[in-house]
């Protein structure tokens, strides 16, 4: 009897729960936290919230595909939908970790652009969908280095501009820096790391400043350290830094030579029970509107062309977003874009010896 | 009389006719099986939470399926090659339709992908080799597949890459242990030491050790004198005494670490004062923390009361009068307490040393926080590979070694000391 009682009203508990979900849903949202998701917030999740009626638990993480791994192959998804980067996305759909996404549930252009022209090229994949373009850059605080910094070679020159540097802890990006400082083009940094000659190169430059250095692992951070003064000068994300400038009054300045541009993208963990509903949100989040409303919350640029014309000022102050994004033609001049594939390829092991130099 | 020594002696039976062993036997039995079922729930516990994972870890590093389950008819073909030049060409074909199958597939843990992961661990730069000739092998139909092959890639005509796959297709691998000991495979397949660059496993273990061996030593000496006064002071005093050594004790662990980080940092309090003093001058901030220096100290911290507690269970059951009985025959202060007193607090020593360099060994969260890059100990290694890399089967293999490490640690410790010697209180 007891038994058939508490069967029967779990599964009245399973019923309404069922019920409930056709009504409104809820799906989780993982992003990179701080100002970044923020954006996404303003942009994406309240009108979605108020357009569906669905829920919507926002998480924040540092990065990476280890979650991910570990709820697909546990076979219990909990995250829905991931804001990733082209590398991790492209290594996660190789695992097959990720659901395919059919391009054609994108919505067309403001124009009546097709989806799939509309998109920058290089930002639509099998399993994941471009939303931004963002960059790493380095900035300073103008009111304590007075005649700044310029090119990548400042930031690694200890005589002219004294003082600690903040650097994202992992071999990416850092290597770049390291040869655009010594002299490389941006354009030609992947060249180099190609051969064993310019990874000690790399390495070697990176020795200079090695003992001046915080490293850094979540965005939030390096605006901190700038603000609380524990670094002269340090790598970051461009939108964290503009957002301290333009949000909170910091007399923080980027430089944008040399900068490493990558983009962040939409996936959906395979066999997430919220599939429908994360599609639904990625296919809103991603349409010509809300990239564009989101650019005017943080510097990062769209990933739709026809995004471009709409992005406008800053949302609460006179700051044309403009000449902030990654893809302006005069914050292009010396950069180069992540080379997902060096980084597929060569992750594993550069990070081993990137490592190895930090403890020895 | 003759009757009772020819026969048995009658033997004892209860009331129902049964033999009274027996029924002390069942009885007893049945007290044990109750006594067993009570502790049942704690050993399914340890089974699930404890064994299993062991076990499960000691099995993922040296067995990774990866290759055989992606290429499962080329996995037995390649059995046969020589390993000279390429493999045959009806391989190379089992190895090309293996791929399209894999690709069709694209089951979770049996994709080209992670086939391309596993030989990317032995040869960097051989991942988007895998990924991208895969797309491109969709479209292969008929032979020579060989030439098909080389055909999207000139590297596929490399005898190291296809001795790798052959390596890789034996389920039961030692590659984890090697990369762990800071070796590895050569292209001819022999194993040989890493290049010193890439060396990074046995020097971080010799430092957690080294670490640990200092954390405890500090330790050891810090809590010494301060169990000693709680032993002997009077009950109210030690009372009040034993509180502010349990207080941080049952404060939560982020909470102490991160309190070492504000006390610490350059901009910290210590900092500051040594400013304020003028001892420092405002670019001459000593850093303390995010190195060796600072995980040595929020670890000394964080551990002090797994010694001091040992040590004063022991201290408190030397009666005083012993040390009096000392000098009353003549033994100076020192003396007694070399003779006497010491050698009566070993128990505690070899208990509190024990519990706290295990503790330390394995220690993650505070080196994490605090140990900058110098001040990272084996377990964050560990972490790496299992949270960023993902690298499993690796993180599986410096788990296992550490575990051996603690055991053999362990054996030696009880050659030495003794484990019956051990007085936790």
């Amino acid at each position: 009897m007891k038994i058939k009682h508490f069967l029967a009203t779990s599964a009245l508990t399973a019923g309404l729960a069922l019920a409930a979900s056709a009504q409104a849903g809820e799906i989780t949202v993982v992003s990179w936290g701080g100002a970044y998701t923020k954006s996404q917030v303003e942009a994406y999740h309240k009108p979605w919230v108020e357009k569906t009626g669905n829920k919507i638990v926002s998480e924040d993480y540092n990065g990476g595909i280890a979650e991910i791994k570990a709820q697909v192959e546990a076979g219990n998804v909990t995250w829905d939908i991931v804001d990733v980067e082209l590398s991790d996305a492209i290594r996660a759909c190789d695992e097959g970790l990720l659901e395919t996404i059919d391009p054609g549930i994108l919505p067309a252009g403001a124009d009546g652009t097709p989806a799939e022209q509309d998109f920058i090229e290089g930002t639509l994949h099998e399993c994941a969908v471009a939303n931004i373009v963002w960059t790493t850059i380095f900035a300073y605080d103008s009111s304590k280095i007075s005649d700044g910094p310029t090119t990548m070679a400042d930031f690694f020159d200890l005589e002219k501009f004294p003082g600690k540097r903040g650097l994202r802890k992992g071999a990416k990006v850092n290597l770049e820096f390291a040869l655009i400082a010594d002299g490389v083009p941006a354009a030609d940094v992947y060249g180099v790391l190609e051969t064993p000659e310019g990874i000690d190169r790399a390495f070697a430059k990176l020795d200079t400043i090695k003992d001046q250095v915080v490293w850094w692992e979540a965005g939030a951070q390096p605006p901190q350290l700038l603000a609380d003064g524990e670094v002269a000068m340090t790598t970051a994300y461009n939108g964290r830094i503009f957002n301290a400038v333009a949000g909170e009054d910091k007399p923080f300045e980027i430089v944008w030579d040399g900068h490493v541009w990558d983009l962040d993208l939409w996936v959906i963990p395979k066999g997430t029970p919220n599939k429908d509903l994360a599609m639904d949100f990625l296919a809103f989040s991603t349409a010509t509107e809300q990239l564009a409303k989101q650019a005017s919350y943080i510097s990062y640029g769209p990933a739709r062309k026809s995004s471009s014309p709409l992005v406008g000022k800053f949302h609460n102050k006179d700051i044309d977003m403009g000449p902030q994004m990654p893809t302006a033609p005069e914050n292009l001049t010396n950069a180069v874009q992540n080379n997902f594939d060096f980084w597929a390829d060569n992750a594993d092991q550069l990070n081993e010896r990137f490592n190895a130099w930090l403890t020895n | 009389m003759q009757d009772s020594s020819t026969t048995t002696p009658e033997t004892l039976v209860t009331a129902d006719g049964v033999p009274l062993k027996q029924k002390l036997i069942q009885s007893t039995r049945r007290a044990r099986l109750r006594a067993l079922l009570l502790t049942l729930p704690l050993v399914i516990f340890i089974i699930v939470s404890f064994m299993i994972p062991i076990g499960q870890m000691l099995l993922r590093s040296v067995h990774n399926d990866t290759a055989s389950s992606v290429l499962p008819n080329f996995a037995i073909a390649i059995q046969d090659w020589d390993e000279q030049g390429l493999p045959p060409e009806e391989t190379i074909k089992l190895f090309v339709l293996d791929m399209q199958e894999a690709r069709k597939k694209r089951e979770i843990g049996r994709t080209v992908g992670n086939l391309a992961t596993r030989i990317n661990y032995e040869i960097p730069g051989s991942r988007s080799l895998f990924t991208s000739s895969s797309r491109k092998l969709a479209r292969v139909t008929e032979g020579p597949y060989t030439e098909a092959l080389l055909d999207i890639n000139k590297k596929w005509d490399d005898p190291v890459l296809w001795r790798s796959l052959k390596r890789a297709t034996n389920d039961l691998t030692p590659y984890f242990y090697l990369a762990a000991l800071d070796m590895k495979y050569d292209g001819e397949g022999n194993i040989a030491e890493a290049d010193e660059l890439y060396q990074i496993y046995v020097s971080n273990f010799w430092k957690t050790l080294r670490l640990s061996a200092t954390i405890t030593f500090i330790c050891l000496v810090l809590a010494f004198p301060v169990s000693y006064l709680l032993s002997t002071l009077p009950l109210k005093t030690s009372n009040l005494l034993m509180i502010l050594v349990l207080l941080p004790f049952w404060t939560s662990l982020l909470v102490r670490t991160t309190a070492w980080i504000a006390i610490l940092q350059t901009e910290g309090i210590i900092n500051d004062i040594l400013v304020f003093i003028g001892l420092v001058g405002e670019d001459g901030r000593v850093q303390m923390i995010y190195n060796q220096t600072g995980t040595i100290i929020a670890m000394v911290h964080i551990l002090l009361p797994f010694m001091i507690l040992p040590l004063f269970s022991v201290m408190k059951t030397i009666p005083p009068s012993y040390m009096r009985a000392a000098s009353s025959m003549g033994a100076k202060t020192f003396t007694a307490f070399r003779r006497v007193y010491f050698p009566l607090t070993l128990p505690g020593i070899a208990a509190g040393t024990l519990l706290v360099f295990i503790l330390a060994i394995g220690y993650y969260i505070t080196p994490a926080l605090v140990g900058g890059e110098d001040g990272l100990l084996i377990s964050n290694l560990i972490a790496y590979h299992i949270q960023k890399s993902l690298n499993w089967s690796l993180g599986a293999a410096l788990g296992t070694l550490l575990l051996a490490i603690v055991l053999i640690l362990y054996w030696l410790y009880n050659k030495i000391v003794g484990i019956e010697k051990l007085s936790f209180g």
